[in-house]
């Protein structure tokens, strides 16, 4: 494969001695589906939002397609084509479903400082391209404060493909959803991402959704990956099963040192 | 000229204008020194009561300066009527109690209600109090200041280095330290203390224990009232009793509360002290700019610490002003044309009405425009400034200035007069969309009160109190007519020029920055900027109908700047309706009108009007267009539903749907916009 579209390297993040996450390195490449998990306080978010650039970090290099995100906010992290949706999803309630993509749609083309002409009007067939992407093309004139939390979850994959990301961060796709909605989102995903050769990385507590989609996973463990490969190949790793995926095993102690 | 309230006193002057010609020495500027301190000492007192306040309920208690005022109010009637030892402290302490069972009246009968409504609603319910208290004091005690008896046991001077220092003063110095380590111990050492700071980190998990919240928050409120009151009564020996003190205090609380950090009580002592003692020395050496001097500082340090000094960053803003349920729509064909009928139909109000009628028209027509400006910052952009007559009271003086100094035809003062309110905007704007909630719309406040400030304060240009007159215009407008159709077009083609922006691409990006500050940073937009830019469109607007109120008047004063010029800003777009396009216009010209007639039929109108606002947030949150905009939505609803009756609930992904106004309203889901 070429360059892979993400490469983290030693990637370290303490809050006043305590070590968020360190020394976490791997790689993404285009069009894999890569999920990281690990139990609560593990590091998921902290990392995540080191890559998204939403907190600095301590030591260690981000760089995506190539190149190194040091320093660069979400909004210049996403330009340079990511795109992610939120583990409580971030939309514009006051809007319609359709105009949410709008808006997404005039920033990617740089047309938010415009001060006349209708912008309803505009990207019009392109956000229902993309709003049928997703399956929501019939609601793109409802009211986004009024959908349920699973077309919210939907919408949010639609937004997050508006800038033809080769990258997607999604955190914690699935929470809140129903079981049936869980799978037909992490498939519709996995279509997508297979199709526009897109690099997906995840965080998720549901182990249906992480075994059943991901094509290589990574446990973190109090800060640091403590195993990482083929579904497989985690569900048998005994380390996992002692912290994560359990036996009836004690969560476990010093397994991270 | 307003019809609110008076402009704010400026701030008293504790150096005495022979200390001014005083030749500065080391002993005096220690006696000064001490003299900020004992002031600190009644700041420290009101501005902790708000703190406090805030710290748990989360109001930011505008109401704050009224107590003060009421508690110097009510000690002045105990300790003249009771003298002697016993009679002033007992008075003094009484008066702070009879504040505080005012305050947990207040607390009851009307905080209770509104505790989960926007910031903005809670600052101006607590603005209307303020407004009916202004009224009844006066209704009370009379318009004029009154003097209050002086300490018994404490009348006298002490000499230090050579200066006479009254005993009050150091009597003050030691209170301040006194009742901050009281605060501690009841905050660190009762279960009462615990229980509040539990409920300032975590109000939601403090009810989910099983403690009674609402006696809890009535309690706290009334603490705080009861330290405002206090300070209140302390102050009558050393000050005159006004009816104006409230504005004046409330902005100086503002500024410490949000210098120390809101919710802070040390924080509140460290500002306080460090106010004061800028108050003291500002005096002597910056005369001139004495009274912006406290707001500099505070600018920097909202840049340094946006939170204040001790102050901790707030958790995801509440929902924001202005944010609807329901999808805006650009109007369509047939509401153009009525508009263009409504529009033409005031274009004939000459034919019909006389010159009176007619400036009063043009004056509405100015305010319609002054509101959309704000409406536009606060609806549109989530943006509740409490400070935007600043830049129309600058579009006035710049109008004014092109005229009297520099000799402009009106034309060209109508046109560069609004460039001084750009300024205004473009400079206090940058500071201003740093913060956001009440941080913004105190910031806002601060940075009026300082332009307010250099309007009163700097007479060789401004003219101070006098203001500047002879702004008339040109001879070709004239007449109440012509300058009442200068008036309409010049308003129109601005609130027409403001609803083109909101259906903008610029628009949809001052929306997005509103609804979730998360979404808008991950696709790319920078907010800061986005909401900067709508800061000077919406002071530019606000320039230009502050040019034409120039010449409307033919005057300028500095009231054109002053809070409740802000205020009536506020009022008029909530009035008419805060999560509407177009409710701005509307409640401007209502609200204008109705002002007009109260003051022409009541001496009471800042009762009225304070009344008129408190029932508004209370019964009418969503204002006249709002209120009518949901009887036509229930009105479709209902007509659907008897169409067909399959559709029982809001269906989900496969149910058709016609249009914005046919969806049923359901109960917002707003968890989105966390």
């Amino acid at each position: 494969m070429s360059t892979p579209i993400l490469e983290v390297e030693n990637l370290s993040k303490s809050y006043g001695g305590v070590h968020a996450v360190r020394g976490v390195s791997f790689t993404l490449a285009a069009g894999e589906i890569l999920a990281l998990i690990g139990p609560n306080g593990a590091g998921k978010s902290t990392c995540f939002n080191m890559l998204n650039g939403q907190i600095s970090r301590d030591t260690g290099s981000v760089r995506i397609l190539g190149r190194d995100t040091a320093g660069l906010r979400p909004r210049e992290i996403w330009r340079l084509g990511v795109g992610r949706t939120f583990q409580i999803t971030a939309t514009y309630p006051s809007m319609t479903v359709r105009e949410n993509v709008q808006v997404a749609l005039l920033s990617h083309h740089r047309e938010l400082g415009r001060l006349f002409g209708f912008a309803g009007a505009r990207h019009h067939a392109e956000a229902d391209r993309l709003l049928g992407l997703v399956g929501m093309r019939d609601l793109a004139e409802r009211p986004c404060g009024e959908l349920a939390y699973g077309d919210l979850k939907r919408l949010e994959l639609a937004i997050a493909l508006v800038n033809e990301p080769r990258l997607l961060l999604m955190d914690e796709p699935t929470a809140g959803m129903a079981p049936k909605e869980r799978v037909a989102l992490m498939r519709l995903t996995a279509t997508i991402a297979r199709e526009q050769s897109i690099g997906v990385l995840f965080t998720e507590h549901d182990m249906d959704v992480v075994f059943e989609h991901a094509d290589r996973i990574m446990v973190l463990n109090r800060g640091s990956l403590i195993a990482g490969g083929t579904p497989a190949e985690v569900r048998n790793n005994p380390d996992v099963k002692a912290v994560y995926l359990g036996e009836g095993s004690v969560y476990g102690g010093e397994a991270a040192a | 000229m307003s019809s609110v309230a008076q402009p704010s006193e400026p701030r008293r002057n504790d150096a005495g204008p022979d200390q001014n010609q005083r030749v500065a020495s080391v002993e005096f500027f220690v006696v000064q020194f001490l003299t900020g301190l004992a002031s600190a000492a009644s700041l420290f007192l009101v501005a902790s009561g708000l703190s406090i306040i805030f710290g748990v309920t989360r109001i930011v208690n505008f109401a704050h300066g009224a107590f003060y005022m009421l508690g110097a109010y009510v000690a002045y009637t105990l300790t003249d009527r009771f003298e002697g030892f016993f009679g002033f402290w007992g008075g003094i302490v009484v008066a702070a109690l009879v504040v505080a069972a005012v305050g947990a009246l207040l607390e009851i009968v009307l905080l209770r209600r509104i505790y989960r409504a926007p910031e903005l609603f809670q600052l101006l319910a607590t603005f209307g109090v303020t407004l009916m208290v202004q009224d009844l004091v006066v209704m009370i005690w009379g318009p004029e200041d009154l003097v209050g008896p002086r300490a018994p046991g404490l009348r006298g001077a002490v000499d230090i280095l050579g200066l006479a220092v009254p005993t009050y003063d150091l009597f003050l110095i030691v209170l301040g330290p006194l009742v901050l380590g009281g605060l501690w111990i009841l905050f660190h050492r009762t279960r009462w203390g615990v229980l509040v700071r539990a409920a300032t980190q975590d109000r939601d998990m403090v009810a989910a224990l099983g403690v009674n919240q609402t006696w809890l928050f009535t309690s706290v409120f009334a603490l705080g009232i009861f330290l405002a009151g206090l300070g209140g009564a302390l102050q009558i020996p050393r000050n005159a009793v006004t009816h104006l003190m409230d504005l004046s205090i409330i902005v100086e609380v503002f500024v410490v509360v949000v210098i120390g950090g809101l919710g802070s009580v040390l924080g509140a002592f460290i500002a306080a002290v460090l106010v004061s003692e800028l108050n003291a020395f500002g005096i002597l050496i910056f005369p001139k700019i004495s009274i912006v001097l406290v707001f500099l500082v505070m600018a920097c340090v909202l840049i340094v610490r946006p939170w204040g000094l001790l102050g901790r960053a707030e958790g995801p803003a509440r929902q924001p002003a202005g944010l609807s349920i329901r999808p805006w729509r650009p109007m369509s064909q047939n509401q153009r044309l009525i508009m263009l009928a409504v529009v033409v139909a005031a274009g004939f109000a000459p034919f019909v009405t006389g010159d009176y009628a007619l400036t009063v028209l043009a004056e509405i027509a100015v305010f319609a425009l002054f509101a959309a400006s704000l409406h536009f910052l606060m609806t549109v952009g989530g943006l509740a400034s409490f400070g935007h007559a600043a830049y129309f009271g600058l579009g006035a003086y710049g109008a004014a200035f092109a005229t009297t100094m520099f000799g402009m035809p009106m034309i060209g003062s109508l046109l560069l007069g609004p460039l001084l309110g750009v300024a205004g905007a473009i400079l206090f704007g940058w500071f201003c969309v740093r913060l956001s909630g009440v941080y913004f719309a105190m910031l806002t406040l601060a940075f009026a009160q300082i332009a307010w400030s250099i309007a009163f304060q700097w007479v060789e240009v401004t003219g101070g109190d006098n203001g500047i007159l002879g702004v008339w215009p040109a001879s070709w407008a004239s007449s109440p007519a012509t300058f009442y159709w200068l008036a309409l077009a010049v308003s129109v083609i601005g609130i027409v020029a403001l609803r083109v922006l909101v259906f903008s691409p610029f628009g949809y990006a001052l929306r997005a920055t509103r609804d979730s500050a998360l979404r808008s940073e991950a696709i790319g937009i920078d907010r800061s900027r986005v909401q900067w830019a709508a800061f000077v469109i919406a002071g530019t607007f606000a320039g230009i109908a502050g040019a034409l109120f120039a010449f409307l008047k033919g005057s300028v004063f500095p009231d054109n700047l002053a809070i409740p010029m802000s205020v009536d800003g506020l009022v008029m777009v909530l009035l008419g309706g805060i999560e509407t396009v177009s409710g701005a216009v509307v409640g401007a010209i209502v609200y204008k009108a109705l002002a007009i007639w109260l003051v022409s039929q009541t001496d009471l109108s800042k009762l009225v009007l304070g009344a008129i606002i408190v029932l508004l947030v209370v019964a009418f949150p969503k204002g006249i267009v709002g209120f009518a905009e949901d009887l036509l939505a229930r009105r479709r609803t209902r007509a659907d539903d008897g169409g067909s009756a399959a559709r029982t609930a809001p269906a989900k992904a496969t149910a058709p749907t016609s249009g914005s106004g046919a969806a049923p309203i359901a109960a917002p889901k707003m968890e989105a916009a966390r």
